[in-house]
């Protein structure tokens, strides 16, 4: 099987995150595979140690990507392929991604790509399914169970914490949610080798794509952190007071009413 | 001059941390207060491949440099002593001699399966009589026909009762001038004879597999010599000299933690209105803390970096061993304060990091050894 992995180097959300000028700051940052792209390239790895194939992990970003990159090979997968924008762009959104990536895809055949749900930085779940629509394949959201016989595929989706059932067929694009699998830790071994499998870098050029191509259709206004968790507050006397002002805040205060 | 790391270097490290961190580290406390050897945390060490990680490929190892496998030893340090002592010492002293000084037929078939992590190595040179005076070792090893008969006692020995196999030092003779001469021998520690036991109560390390060893007319094919014959001394001098630094990158696993514990509590914790992160008092603790913390990691880093290229490193190998040591028990003391009452107890963890740290101030060469050692390289 021809397997596919997008994968996104995301800072990792459970370090501190400074915003400078709008900007999140990259300096104090620490850098990780999106959590959903782990899940991912685990599923990979196993769909390829059951059904035989190669596992290519294909990643936009900047040469800091590569260390994302060499982490999936050295967990298994087979190559890499950067698409490297630094020197092209000056920012991109959803549609940019998913447009380079069709580029990409043109002239090969996937049978399987995997995604994860959402990257944790902007959370916003699209490229997947923006993908598989330009591909023409079917896509399956937030999958956390994939049989393949053959050409079909059972899959297990998470929906809002039930579980549906979907049959379908390869080629296919799913994405990955928690549960789907426990992401293995890249061996010593694993880490030795990954330096000597391929890890191709591509630029927009060799995907004959010009910056117009690919402008964003968003822009991002403003960038800023949640505010403050307050401490919280203990109402006291009777309790029918209470439930009172609890109701005129939740009004005046947490305008929610 | 380059201070960066690898790309192998640092995946080793993010690898090994966020392993240790949701592996390793919930179960510190409990691994402390049981004193019980955490064997399938080491099944799960050597599945990842950091049982190997300095020997070659062939030997089942990982093929990776001195420089990594520190690394590893500082992030498993960092969340529990025990764990880090015992890894580092079925690396440094169980399996890296046979590496060092073995035929190929050892090789293959005592380091294979404690590089691929399969099975734990131990080391045997402590006796009760013969601490930092290894010379005065009294275990005996005679020639008969095809066979060493080995008879002698050995003490604090870690990971004996969980090893297969015991590189044993032992007199095997006297050389012209009528000194001691020693030489290594890998026993397999189900050879008859040979009785193991841990009855140790620890202050620190408790998790780590302390045993002592009897050997009682235990009988090893002639074969089962570990290198040189005449230089068994030379040989274990140069063993240690390779342990000091992973014992010195576990003592900066204990120092760093109680750094991060300390800085932690102390940007949380009000008093008189403020938090203490906020007083010099504190301030200038956590300033030292970090700067020896910092200086150490340079000295292991150093030493580790020299033996990776062939140099020699006895002298600063205790450089970094005497220091990172020392910082670990001042650091981790330090944290204690600054927890106050909340540090004596066991569940804020430092306390725990102060009885570890200590033990890395006398095993594998005491800290006045180390000095002994510094200043031999002096030329004294």
């Amino acid at each position: 099987m021809n397997i596919y992995v997008l994968l996104k180097r995301t800072f990792d959300t459970e370090e501190k995150i400074n915003i400078q000028q709008g900007k999140i700051d990259e300096d104090g940052a620490e850098f990780i595979i999106n959590p959903y792209d782990e899940y991912a390239v685990e599923e990979a790895i196993n769909q390829r140690d059951q059904h035989g194939g190669e596992v290519t992990v294909v990643t936009i970003g900047e040469e800091d990507s590569e260390k994302q990159l060499r982490t999936a090979l050295a967990m298994g997968a087979d190559k890499a392929v950067l698409i490297n924008t630094e020197d092209d762009l000056e920012a991109g959104d959803q549609f940019t991604t998913a447009r380079i990536l069709e580029a990409y895809f043109e002239g090969k055949q996937p049978d399987l790509i995997l995604a994860g749900n959402v990257a944790i930085d902007e959370a916003s779940g699209q490229v997947g399914p923006r993908l598989a629509e330009r591909l023409g394949m079917p896509y399956v959201t937030t999958i956390t169970n994939l049989e393949i016989k053959g050409e079909s595929a059972d899959i297990e989706r998470d929906v809002e914490g039930d579980v549906e059932k979907v049959q379908t067929s390869l080629p296919l694009l799913v994405t990955c949610q928690q549960g789907l699998n426990e992401p293995r830790y890249p061996s010593l071994p694993g880490i030795m080798k990954a330096k000597k499998k391929p890890l191709e870098e591509l630029e927009l050029d060799d995907l004959d794509l010009d910056e117009d191509d690919v402008e964003p259709k968003t822009k991002t206004i403003e960038v800023f952190l949640p505010p403050e968790k307050a401490a919280g507050r203990v109402l006291e006397g009777e309790v029918n007071d209470q439930v009172k002002e609890l109701v005129s805040l939740l009004k005046t205060e947490a305008k929610v009413l | 001059m380059d201070f960066d790391l690898t790309e192998e270097q640092q995946m080793t490290q993010k690898m090994v941390r966020d392993f240790a961190q949701s592996v390793i580290a919930p179960r510190a406390e409990e691994i402390d207060t049981s004193a019980a050897f955490p064997e399938d945390v080491f099944d799960e060490l050597g599945k990842l491949g950091l049982m190997g990680i300095p020997f070659p490929e062939k030997y089942g190892g990982a093929g990776g440099d001195t420089i990594t496998y520190t690394l590893a030893v500082e992030e498993i340090g960092r969340v529990c002593g025990s764990t880090g002592l015992s890894y580092a010492a079925a690396v440094s002293l169980g399996a890296s001699p046979i590496f060092y000084f073995g035929t190929e037929q050892q090789k293959e078939k005592y380091l294979t399966p404690l590089a691929a992590g399969k099975k734990l190595g131990s080391f045997g040179l402590t006796e009760p009589d013969a601490g930092s005076d290894a010379g005065g070792t009294s275990t005996t090893a005679k020639l008969s026909g095809d066979s060493y008969i080995i008879n002698g006692e050995k003490c604090f020995i870690t990971n004996a009762s969980y090893a297969s196999t015991i590189i044993v030092t032992a007199v095997t003779g006297k050389d012209k001038k009528g000194k001691n001469i020693i030489s290594a021998f890998i026993v397999p520690a189900n050879t008859p004879g040979v009785t193991i036991t841990s009855n140790y109560q620890k202050l620190g390390v408790r998790g780590s597999n302390t045993a002592a060893i009897v050997l009682e007319d235990v009988e090893i094919p002639a074969d089962h010599l570990l290198g040189d014959p005449e230089k068994g001394f030379k040989q274990f001098l140069y063993t240690l000299d390779g342990g000091r630094i992973s014992i010195a990158a576990l003592s900066l696993g204990i120092a760093q933690a109680s750094l991060d514990k300390a800085l932690d509590y102390a940007k949380q914790r009000k008093q008189f209105g403020k938090l203490i992160s906020s007083f010099q008092a504190i301030q200038f603790k956590l300033a030292d803390m970090a700067m020896e913390i910092e200086l150490a990691r340079g000295m292991v880093r150093k030493a580790a970096w020299l033996k990776d290229h062939n140099r020699s490193f006895a002298k600063e190998a205790a450089f970094a061993k005497l220091f990172a040591s020392e910082t670990a028990t001042r650091a981790a003391n330090q944290a204690i304060q600054i927890l106050g009452g909340y540090g004596y107890m066991q569940e804020y963890q430092v306390e725990r990091y102060l009885r570890d740290a200590k033990l890395m101030e006398i095993g594998e060469g005491t800290s006045e050894i180390q000095r002994l050692v510094i200043a031999r390289q002096l030329g004294c």
